[in-house]
């Protein structure tokens, strides 16, 4: 009962997810607390690496890249303004400090890193597969369902608002910035809640005439396989390299 | 006295004050298909959730399976033998995969894993849905779904099935298809339906939900 490639598509596939999972969780824990410049360089060039490896398409890459450094530039143009340290320039009362726009680049590039390492590792597993392999790596099972469950629901949830909203159209509503519209809107979502406390009601129902008294059990297993050994090598090296720069 | 596997005995069953139940009367027996018609919101889905203890009588009796059934863990004991079929198949599957979705009734029935696997493998090649066991539900069809409810209900080896309007939102090939499946399983079933013609093909007796009480129909 696998759904996971295991002999074919890109070499990251052939990896078993939990290896993966634990990979990129211990790799953005280091990403994060480190402080060295070379280490959060170090990481980015790993991180880079790693995408080019997972042979995820460029574009792909790039959209889930743009909103973290929306925030970044944030982060960038304001962050040197509220710490001190020596000015670089100054306007009217504001000064830009260097501390700040050494602290937000490093931010900057940290976050691109996880990010990137993140999409790398993570990137071509559907999330009930991230589900099941967070479940075998003893996350607690209310977590795991939770997410399997908001995965599941998320799509009727959406089915429903694009009807609702369909019927709404159809009786000539456009969205303006009016009362009209905001009230239309609250109803729209009003309606959603009510219907989505509904249907749990009925899932439940449903799940104990199937004899649920609140134990899920997963069909799904994961084998460490031979490709998982160059993987867990390369993933131990590379962390350990990290740690190396970033405490030696 | 009376060797029904479904019994009601004088059921009352309101919500709120507005009563849907009303001193209702109801036998299912061993072999029978008996058909269940009603207008919408006459209370048919209420009379299924009461045989299963989803809901409880304010007045009357619930007997199933030769017992009298009051408590939760009265009707936890006959969730394995009567299976339900829910009108929306969407509040019925919430696995990822079909397999797993098929494996959540035995395994919460306490089977072991090779033999819930084995279960699997059975229910699905016997609805000729072998290829479906590793699909995702969520992208299934309106007709695949409700063949995989039909799976997920028939993998806890039912000895009476409850069908919540089976055919409801279905095209004529799955409707053909839930009809062929139907005429060939051996247990009594409750089948609730509007679909007349699915009914003729189905149902060996008839009746119908009025004014909270079950009229007797003459037989197809
Ligand atoms: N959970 C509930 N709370 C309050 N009223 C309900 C509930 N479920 C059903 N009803 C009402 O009870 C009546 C019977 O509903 P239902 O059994 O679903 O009818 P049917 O399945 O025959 O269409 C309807 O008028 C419905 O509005
Ligand atoms: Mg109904």
């Amino acid at each position: 009962m696998h759904h996971v490639p295991r002999s074919s598509g890109p070499l990251l596939d052939r990896i078993d997810p939990r290896g993966r999972i634990v990979a990129a969780l211990a790799f953005s824990l280091l990403a994060a607390v480190a402080n060295r410049p070379a280490t959060v360089l170090a990481a980015l060039a790993l991180a880079v690496l790693g995408t080019a490896i997972s042979g995820l398409r460029f574009g792909t890459v790039l959209r889930r890249l743009a909103p973290v450094n929306v925030f970044m530039l944030l982060l960038i143009a304001l962050m040197p303004l509220a710490s001190g340290g020596r000015a670089i320039g100054s306007l009217g009362p504001l000064h830009y400090g260097e501390e700040g726009l050494r602290l937000a680049l490093t931010i900057a590039v940290k976050g691109n890193a996880i990010v990137l390492m993140l999409v790398a590792l993570l990137g071509s597993l559907d999330v009930t597969t991230v589900g099941h392999a967070l479940n075998h790596l003893r996350v607690p099972d209310k977590l795991t369902h939770l997410l399997l469950f908001t995965v599941r629901y998320l799509d009727v949830l959406r089915r429903e608002y694009e009807r609702l909203n369909a019927a709404m159209r159809l009786r000539g509503f456009h969205p303006r910035a009016n009362g009209h519209t905001y009230r239309t809107y609250g109803h729209l979502i009003g309606m959603l809640l009510v219907r989505s406390l509904d249907r749990s009601e009925r899932v439940v129902a449903a799940m104990k005439c199937r004899g649920f008294r609140g134990h899920f059990y997963l069909l799904d297993h994961f084998h460490f396989s031979r490709c998982d050994v160059p993987f867990a090598l390369a993933a131990l090296f590379s962390l350990a390299a990290l740690a190396w720069l970033e405490w030696l | 006295m009376n060797d029904a596997l479904v019994r009601f005995d004088q059921v009352t069953f309101g919500y709120g004050d507005r009563t849907v139940l009303d001193a209702c009367d109801l036998n299912l027996h061993a072999g029978e298909r008996l058909g269940l018609a009603g207008a919408n919101g006459s209370g048919k889905t209420t009379l299924l959730s009461l045989i299963v203890g989803l809901h409880r009588p304010q007045h009357g009796q619930v007997f199933v399976l030769g017992r009298p059934r009051q408590s939760e863990a009265d009707f936890r004991e006959i969730r394995g033998p009567v299976g339900m079929l829910f009108q929306d198949s969407d509040d019925q599957l919430f696995s990822p995969t079909v397999a797993e979705d098929v494996a959540f009734g035995p395994f919460n029935l306490g089977r072991s894993r090779a033999d819930v696997e084995a279960i699997v493998a059975r229910t699905l090649a016997q609805l000729g849905m072998q290829e479906y066991a590793d699909r995702v539900t969520y992208k299934l069809s309106g007709g695949e779904k409700r063949l995989v409810a039909i799976a997920t209900v028939l993998a806890m080896e039912p000895e009476v099935l409850l069908l919540d309007e089976p055919t409801a939102g279905l095209d004529e090939a799955a409707r053909q298809r839930v009809i062929e499946i139907l005429l060939g399983l051996p247990q009594a079933m409750l089948i609730v339906s509007h679909d007349r013609d699915f009914l003729d093909h189905t149902a060996t007796r008839r009746t119908r939900l009025e004014r909270g009480r079950l009229l007797t129909l003459p037989a197809p």
